[in-house]
């Protein structure tokens, strides 16, 4: 069955597994350059101390921590949306869910990496098992969040199993053998009878739904490290929710941005397009708009009932993050609704710019949350070192930052190298059912 | 210097006259810094002597020579140091009547923890209560909560609560994680960003309870000197107070003492409106103000600091004014 049908394979698919796209080369180089250029920082950073960090005493997490939230949401909401698709059955599941799944586990693998930046004793790690106290919200956050990266992991891997059968089965594939057998191994003397068929959608489906609750407790612990504490702008009983609507917001939006790129150097047009755009689109205007309607709440509830804390906080909120909150709060949630609302205004391009303004709207909102309330603690910070005072981050921190989102994209094109972006099993699947007469092409749309 | 000497001596013979010299105190010579040195270099090799000596529970008990610490303050090594000292609930109450922002106790904690300029355990800050009173000056050790938020939060236990009432670090056991420095709603605790050249001074091991030398990535913050405390005596700034604010003492006792005058901790705090900072926030500290009313000291007087020290209440209007007028 699978020599017959493997006529009907895309070549695009192949392309960039075989290795024949020329694009890759300015792109992996400058990625690398970051890379160098983050490891450059990190040994600098070990060998100085924090110290080389904009993190003093009061703002004692700065922007890795942002980016940890940033990127463990992505991933959340990647699985999230993942299980959903998958377990729904979504018609037009195909086209997205690789790209999905990708984004879930790689996120998930550079995010943790970002709070391992801000902690001051790496050498002392393996402390939090040799001494773990449970009572404390870091450690449900290492169980959650390890838990969270091994259940996604065994997810990817299950919907990686019928293609990887498909690339060992297909002869004429141009790579090398020993990728070859890499293949064979990993695919499990899958044969894609039947039975092996009804086993595998079964337990990806039960795993579809276990990673949904998975990624809800890792987020939800998160959102915790903040609310359970006694800070003025951190103590609030919607924050968990708050978090997860959050992370939903820039996860579907950073989906909608990988599309695009996906779609534009990878030649799938035929395969991802408009109609998934305006599907992601519309998912990302709820989005928009609950998480606009959980900001104003968050903020209109501390701004009535004006509790002294919470006001020193608005007021450096307003003060001196005026134009940080207007971007992050105001255009990064109103000017996605806008596009995104008007059915005219829904197009290709459109759409990926609503989500590109989300996502960085979101990280900014992040740095909202973190940095101006540890700014502004009970007690009034009385100092005179500036750097006591106002957080900035150092060249240190953004060297690393980028280096982060270059490992990211870097892993994203390799794994694109080594499986298809598209399911070819399941694409195959709906054109079988096409061919039978069946229209998953209507359904499709 | 002398002087100083024996003002110290006076407040610490006040001291054991409440009771709180520990069993190891016996065991201790006098003349304390010098025997330290000493025996610095001391090791810890069996020597097959058994020696009888009291626990400060009061139990007779055998142990090896050389297991003995010579030190006069007892080294207390980290899983001794989480214990703390038996049948004791310290407290502290500071007078904020009293306080004229003369820093001592801020130098003096400096001197005995072997701090820098910039770091100190004790604040000395300027706080207006609404816009018809003054503002006063506010002396804040860390409270050492009774439901402390730091230790709830730590992952590792690096940071605990003892009977005796104290919050501790163990430096050996801090990753760095800051968290408890965020949940400290007290901003209490301090962090050491990079590695100085006193963490490599090994003269003295390594205890929690006098946190030297220390290390670099962890967390730091006020610890209510045991280390003094195990030898009756007052905690740096009690004893370094000219004005008397810092009343230290043991609540089982209901006492507690400036040096100078000592007092019952109870009657002190109901005759004088005794109260705790942010008490809304749950975390019942153990450091009790007395509100800053019948002043001794006119507000100005605290500004006979150093430039540097002044600008950093630049923040609060009364100094603005002041500035405006001249007056700084």
């Amino acid at each position: 069955m699978t020599t017959s049908s493997s006529k009907q394979i895309d070549p695009a698919f192949l392309k960039s597994i075989e290795g024949k796209q020329s694009l890759s080369k300015i792109w992996v180089g400058s990625l690398i350059i970051l890379l160098v250029l983050g490891l450059v920082a990190l040994v600098y950073q070990i060998v100085k101390g924090h110290e080389v960090t904009g993190m003093r005493d009061n703002v004692v997490w700065g922007v890795y921590i942002i980016n940890f939230i940033f990127f463990v949401g992505l991933s959340y909401s990647g699985a999230f949306i993942s299980g959903i698709l998958h377990f729904f059955e979504t018609p037009w599941k195909n086209a997205v869910m690789r790209i999905v799944e990708i984004v879930t586990v790689l996120s998930l693998v550079v995010g943790p990496i970002f709070i391992l930046l801000c902690i001051g004793r790496l050498d002392r790690l393996h402390y939090l098992f040799i001494y773990p106290r449970i009572q404390s919200p870091i450690t449900w956050d290492v169980i959650a969040i390890i838990t969270d990266l091994i259940g996604c992991f065994i997810y990817l891997y299950l919907t990686f199993i019928p293609d990887f059968a498909i690339l060992r089965d297909k002869e004429d594939l141009e790579v090398s053998d020993k990728r070859k057998n890499i293949y064979r191994f990993l695919a499990m003397n899958y044969q894609d009878t039947p039975e092996q068929r009804a086993i595998l959608k079964k337990i990806t489906r039960t795993m579809s739904a276990m990673i949904i609750a998975m990624a809800i407790v890792a987020y939800t612990v998160l959102a915790w490290i903040f609310s359970l504490t006694l800070q003025p702008g951190w103590n609030s009983t919607i924050f968990a929710p708050y978090f997860i609507i959050a992370g939903l917001y820039s996860g579907v939006g950073f989906i909608i941005i990988c599309m695009y790129l996906v779609r534009k150097y990878m030649h799938l047009e035929h395969y991802i397009r408009k109609i998934h755009f305006v599907g992601a689109g519309i998912v990302l205007l709820v989005m928009s708009l609950l998480f606009g309607y959980f900001t104003f709440s968050e903020y209109f509830q501390r701004w009535f009932s004006h509790k002294i804390h919470d006001m020193n906080l608005l007021d450096t909120l307003f003060d001196e993050y005026f134009l940080e909150f207007v971007l992050a709060n105001y255009i990064g949630v109103l000017v996605p609704v806008v596009i995104l609302f008007f059915k005219r205004l829904r197009t290709i391009k459109s759409i990926t710019f609503a989500a590109v303004i989300a996502v960085l709207g979101l990280w900014l909102n992040r740095y909202l949350i973190v940095v101006p309330t540890l700014e502004t603690p009970y007690l009034p910070i009385q100092d005179t070192r500036p750097e006591f005072l106002h957080y900035t981050a150092t060249w240190v921190e953004w060297a690393l930052t980028l280096a982060g989102v270059a490992g990211f994209c870097l892993m994203f094109t390799l794994l694109l190298r080594f499986v298809p972006a598209i399911p070819i099993s399941e694409m195959m699947e709906g054109q079988n059912k096409k061919n039978n007469g069946h229209r998953a092409k209507k359904a499709d749309s | 210097m002398k002087k100083e000497n024996s003002k110290n001596e006076q407040n610490r013979r006040k001291f054991l006259q409440l009771g709180l010299l520990s069993g190891m105190t016996a065991l201790a010579g006098n003349s304390l810094i010098q025997s330290l040195q000493d025996d610095a270099s001391a090791d810890s090799e069996d020597s097959g002597e058994k020696v009888r000596v009291l626990t400060p529970d009061g139990k007779m008990v055998e142990v090896d020579a050389a297991s003995l610490n010579k030190y006069p303050e007892a080294h207390i090594p980290p899983a001794e140091a989480r214990k703390g000292i038996p049948n004791k609930k310290f407290v502290m109450v500071i007078d904020l009547a009293k306080c004229k922002n003369a820093r001592k106790c801020v130098e003096a904690c400096q001197r005995g923890h072997k701090l820098d300029y910039h770091e100190e355990f004790m604040k000395v800050q300027l706080i207006q209560n609404n816009d018809a009173s003054e503002p006063y000056w506010f002396p804040k050790p860390c409270f050492h909560c009774e439901e402390p938020p730091c230790v709830t939060v730590c992952p590792t236990g690096a940071t605990f609560r003892r009977e005796d009432n104290i919050v501790l670090v163990d430096n050996n056991r801090c990753i760095g994680c800051k968290f408890c420095i965020t949940s400290c709603p007290y901003s209490a605790r301090q962090f050491n960003w990079s590695h100085k050249e006193k963490f490599d001074d090994e003269s003295t091991p390594y205890s929690p309870e006098t946190g030297v030398p220390g290390q670099e990535g962890t967390v730091i913050k006020c610890d209510f000197c045991p280390d003094l405390l195990r030898q009756g005596k007052l905690p740096y700034c009690a004893s370094s107070c000219p004005m008397g604010v810092i009343y230290f003492g043991d609540k089982n006792e209901d006492l507690v003492t400036n040096g100078e005058e000592t007092v019952r901790f109870s009657q002190l705090i109901n005759d004088r409106g005794g109260y705790r900072h942010l008490e809304h926030l749950g975390t019942k500290p153990n450091v009790y103000y007395l509100p800053a009313v019948n002043r001794q000291f006119p507000l100005e007087r605290g500004f006979d600091v150093e430039e540097e020290v002044i600008e950093r209440y630049k923040e609060v209007p009364y100094v603005q004014e002041m500035k405006k007028k001249g007056k700084i």
